[in-house]
């Protein structure tokens, strides 16, 4: 039980994002090559500089029961339908808080991340505040705006009583909580892990914000071509939102239950940058060390990767400076290497693009096909990789493969999660 | 002013908006935080949504006085 290296494996997985409202429509919306990006037709983005965001494919005001939506930021409700679906798909059918639970509270946790939090919910109820008054500004905001707020819903949903997390690293945040829960199970301060990465972004303010830094795409005139990680013409991020769950749980707990497995979590590699708040380091040397550290601390065989979910999120630096950092680390191997940049499809859900990447790095392991990167029509030549380009690719069918998912942070945070077929 | 019974009836609403509670479950002897699933939180949006209905003063250290909707019913009886 207290082993300090233990195996951990993925057995649940969810997914409520642009491309769809579970983890099965969202996987068939990737390897379609679809685009999650549309205009924001609403009013306040008239006049705005970007008005293109990928929106969840279906309200969350649909899923769920209008008194518990009200309570929770749209980020928590994205990750609470997400982690029920992962819950539902590792074969729980209670939370943990009732008789006859195969896992114990004490051994279960909650690791949920997000890059802003709440943002909606403080910059609606600040609205609330000077049009309607003292007395109106909800009682709800607080436990609604934390940014530890979708984690603790995700708990309280689960009966997590082994501890619930929410490490925040901007757009790294996700894989990090991912990678936070992997530690858990492994150090064996729980047995099961229910963990991801949710944002709700989708507002003036930072909308206006993250262009003004010049970090977003404006193109306009075409929603779904904005998006183009590796093309020559790529001009920014596209703002995406949703959420990503998986449910981790110790090799020998998921035997012994008779747990369907999807995967080995390997485990991660972690570094920062010390460069530049926002800026990506140009010649990839922190994600280098991020990548050379996961190689350090697990048996990840470089000679097994077959697929990178690229952190890709069609920014000029970027983009190559991962690219960059991948040959560098792995050398001749990244010539058998499929490169995917899903954000293509999904826009950049910032904290919670670890969560949805990790899902579809998850399904491409158990699927043996990687997605392919949308709206690359002149491939920069700088972008020394195979990447996946227009159509999915089969996986080599035999053997044991190896996939990496990928994701940095404004603040100079790398993260790099390991996943393996068993 | 409204009546008892119209009271009642507007608390119902109010519950069921809040807490989702059928309003015919909203009775004058359940109380609020045992019967009707509303918090100590959820309780600060009932006041305030009452409040405005009933054009009605409910100060902060009364709120913990209105345990049941009975409570609540006859504060806004007596104050408004």
């Amino acid at each position: 039980m207290t082993s300090d290296n233990r195996t951990v494996v993925v057995t649940g997985i969810g997914a409520f994002t642009p491309l769809g409202a579970d983890a099965a429509s969202t996987w068939e919306g990737l390897v379609a090559g679809r685009s999650g990006v549309s205009l924001i037709e609403d009013e306040w983005a008239a006049d705005l500089p970007v008005r293109i965001a990928a929106r969840t494919a279906v309200d969350p005001g649909e899923v769920l029961p209008r008194p518990l939506a009200r309570k929770l930021d749209r980020s928590a409700q994205f990750a609470l339908i997400a982690a029920r679906e992962a819950w539902a798909d590792a074969g729980f059918t209670t939370p943990a808080t009732e008789e006859g639970s195969p896992i114990a509270p004490e051994r279960l946790g909650a690791v949920v991340a997000s890059g802003i939090g709440g943002v909606t919910t403080l910059l609606d109820q600040y609205d609330v505040l000077k049009e309607k008054g003292v007395r109106r500004v909800s009682p709800h905001t607080v436990p609604m705006l934390m940014p530890n707020s979708p984690a603790a819903n995700v708990g309280l949903e689960v009966g997590a009583r082994a501890g619930v997390h929410t490490p925040v690293s901007a757009c790294a945040s996700g894989a990090e909580a991912i990678g936070y829960a992997i530690e858990m199970i492994r150090t064996g301060r729980a047995d099961v892990v229910v963990a991801g990465g949710t944002e709700a972004a989708i507002h003036p303010l930072p909308i206006v914000a993250f262009a003004n830094m010049m970090a977003m795409s404006k193109n306009n005139e075409h929603p779904q071509a904005a998006s183009r990680p590796y093309d020559k013409a790529r001009d920014g991020f596209v703002l995406g939102e949703g959420a990503g769950v998986v449910v981790l749980e110790s090799a020998e707990h998921a035997a012994a239950r008779g747990a369907r497995v999807y995967c080995e979590a390997v485990g991660q590699g972690l570094s920062s940058d010390a460069h530049h708040i926002a800026q990506p380091e140009p010649s990839g040397s922190g994600v280098a060390r991020a990548i050379a550290q996961l190689l350090e601390a697990t048996d990840v065989d470089p000679a097994e990767i077959v697929h990178v979910n690229a952190h890709a999120t069609s920014t000029p630096q970027g983009d190559t400076a991962e690219i960059k950092a991948l040959r560098r680390v792995l050398g001749d191997h990244l010539d058998h290497i499929a490169v995917s940049a899903t954000k293509s499809m999904t826009g950049h859900l910032l904290g919670g693009a670890g969560g949805i990447e990790t899902v579809a790095t998850v399904l491409a392991l158990h699927h043996r096909t990687a997605p392919p990167t949308i709206n690359v029509d002149d491939l920069d030549p700088e972008v020394d990789a195979d990447i996946v380009v227009g159509e999915p690719r089969a996986l080599p069918a035999e053997g044991r493969l190896t996939a990496l998912n990928n994701s940095f942070g404004f603040g100079g945070h790398n993260v790099v999660l390991a996943f393996r077929t068993v | 002013m409204a009546t008892q019974e119209e009271i009642l009836e507007g608390l119902a609403e109010i519950v069921n908006e809040i807490a989702g509670i059928p309003t015919e479950d909203v009775q004058l002897d359940k109380s609020f935080t045992d019967d009707l699933d509303v918090d100590s939180l959820s309780m600060v949006e009932v006041v305030v949504a009452a409040e405005e209905r009933f054009d009605v003063k409910i100060p902060d250290d009364e709120v913990k006085n209105l345990k049941t909707v009975g409570d609540a019913v006859n504060y806004i009886v007596t104050n408004s």
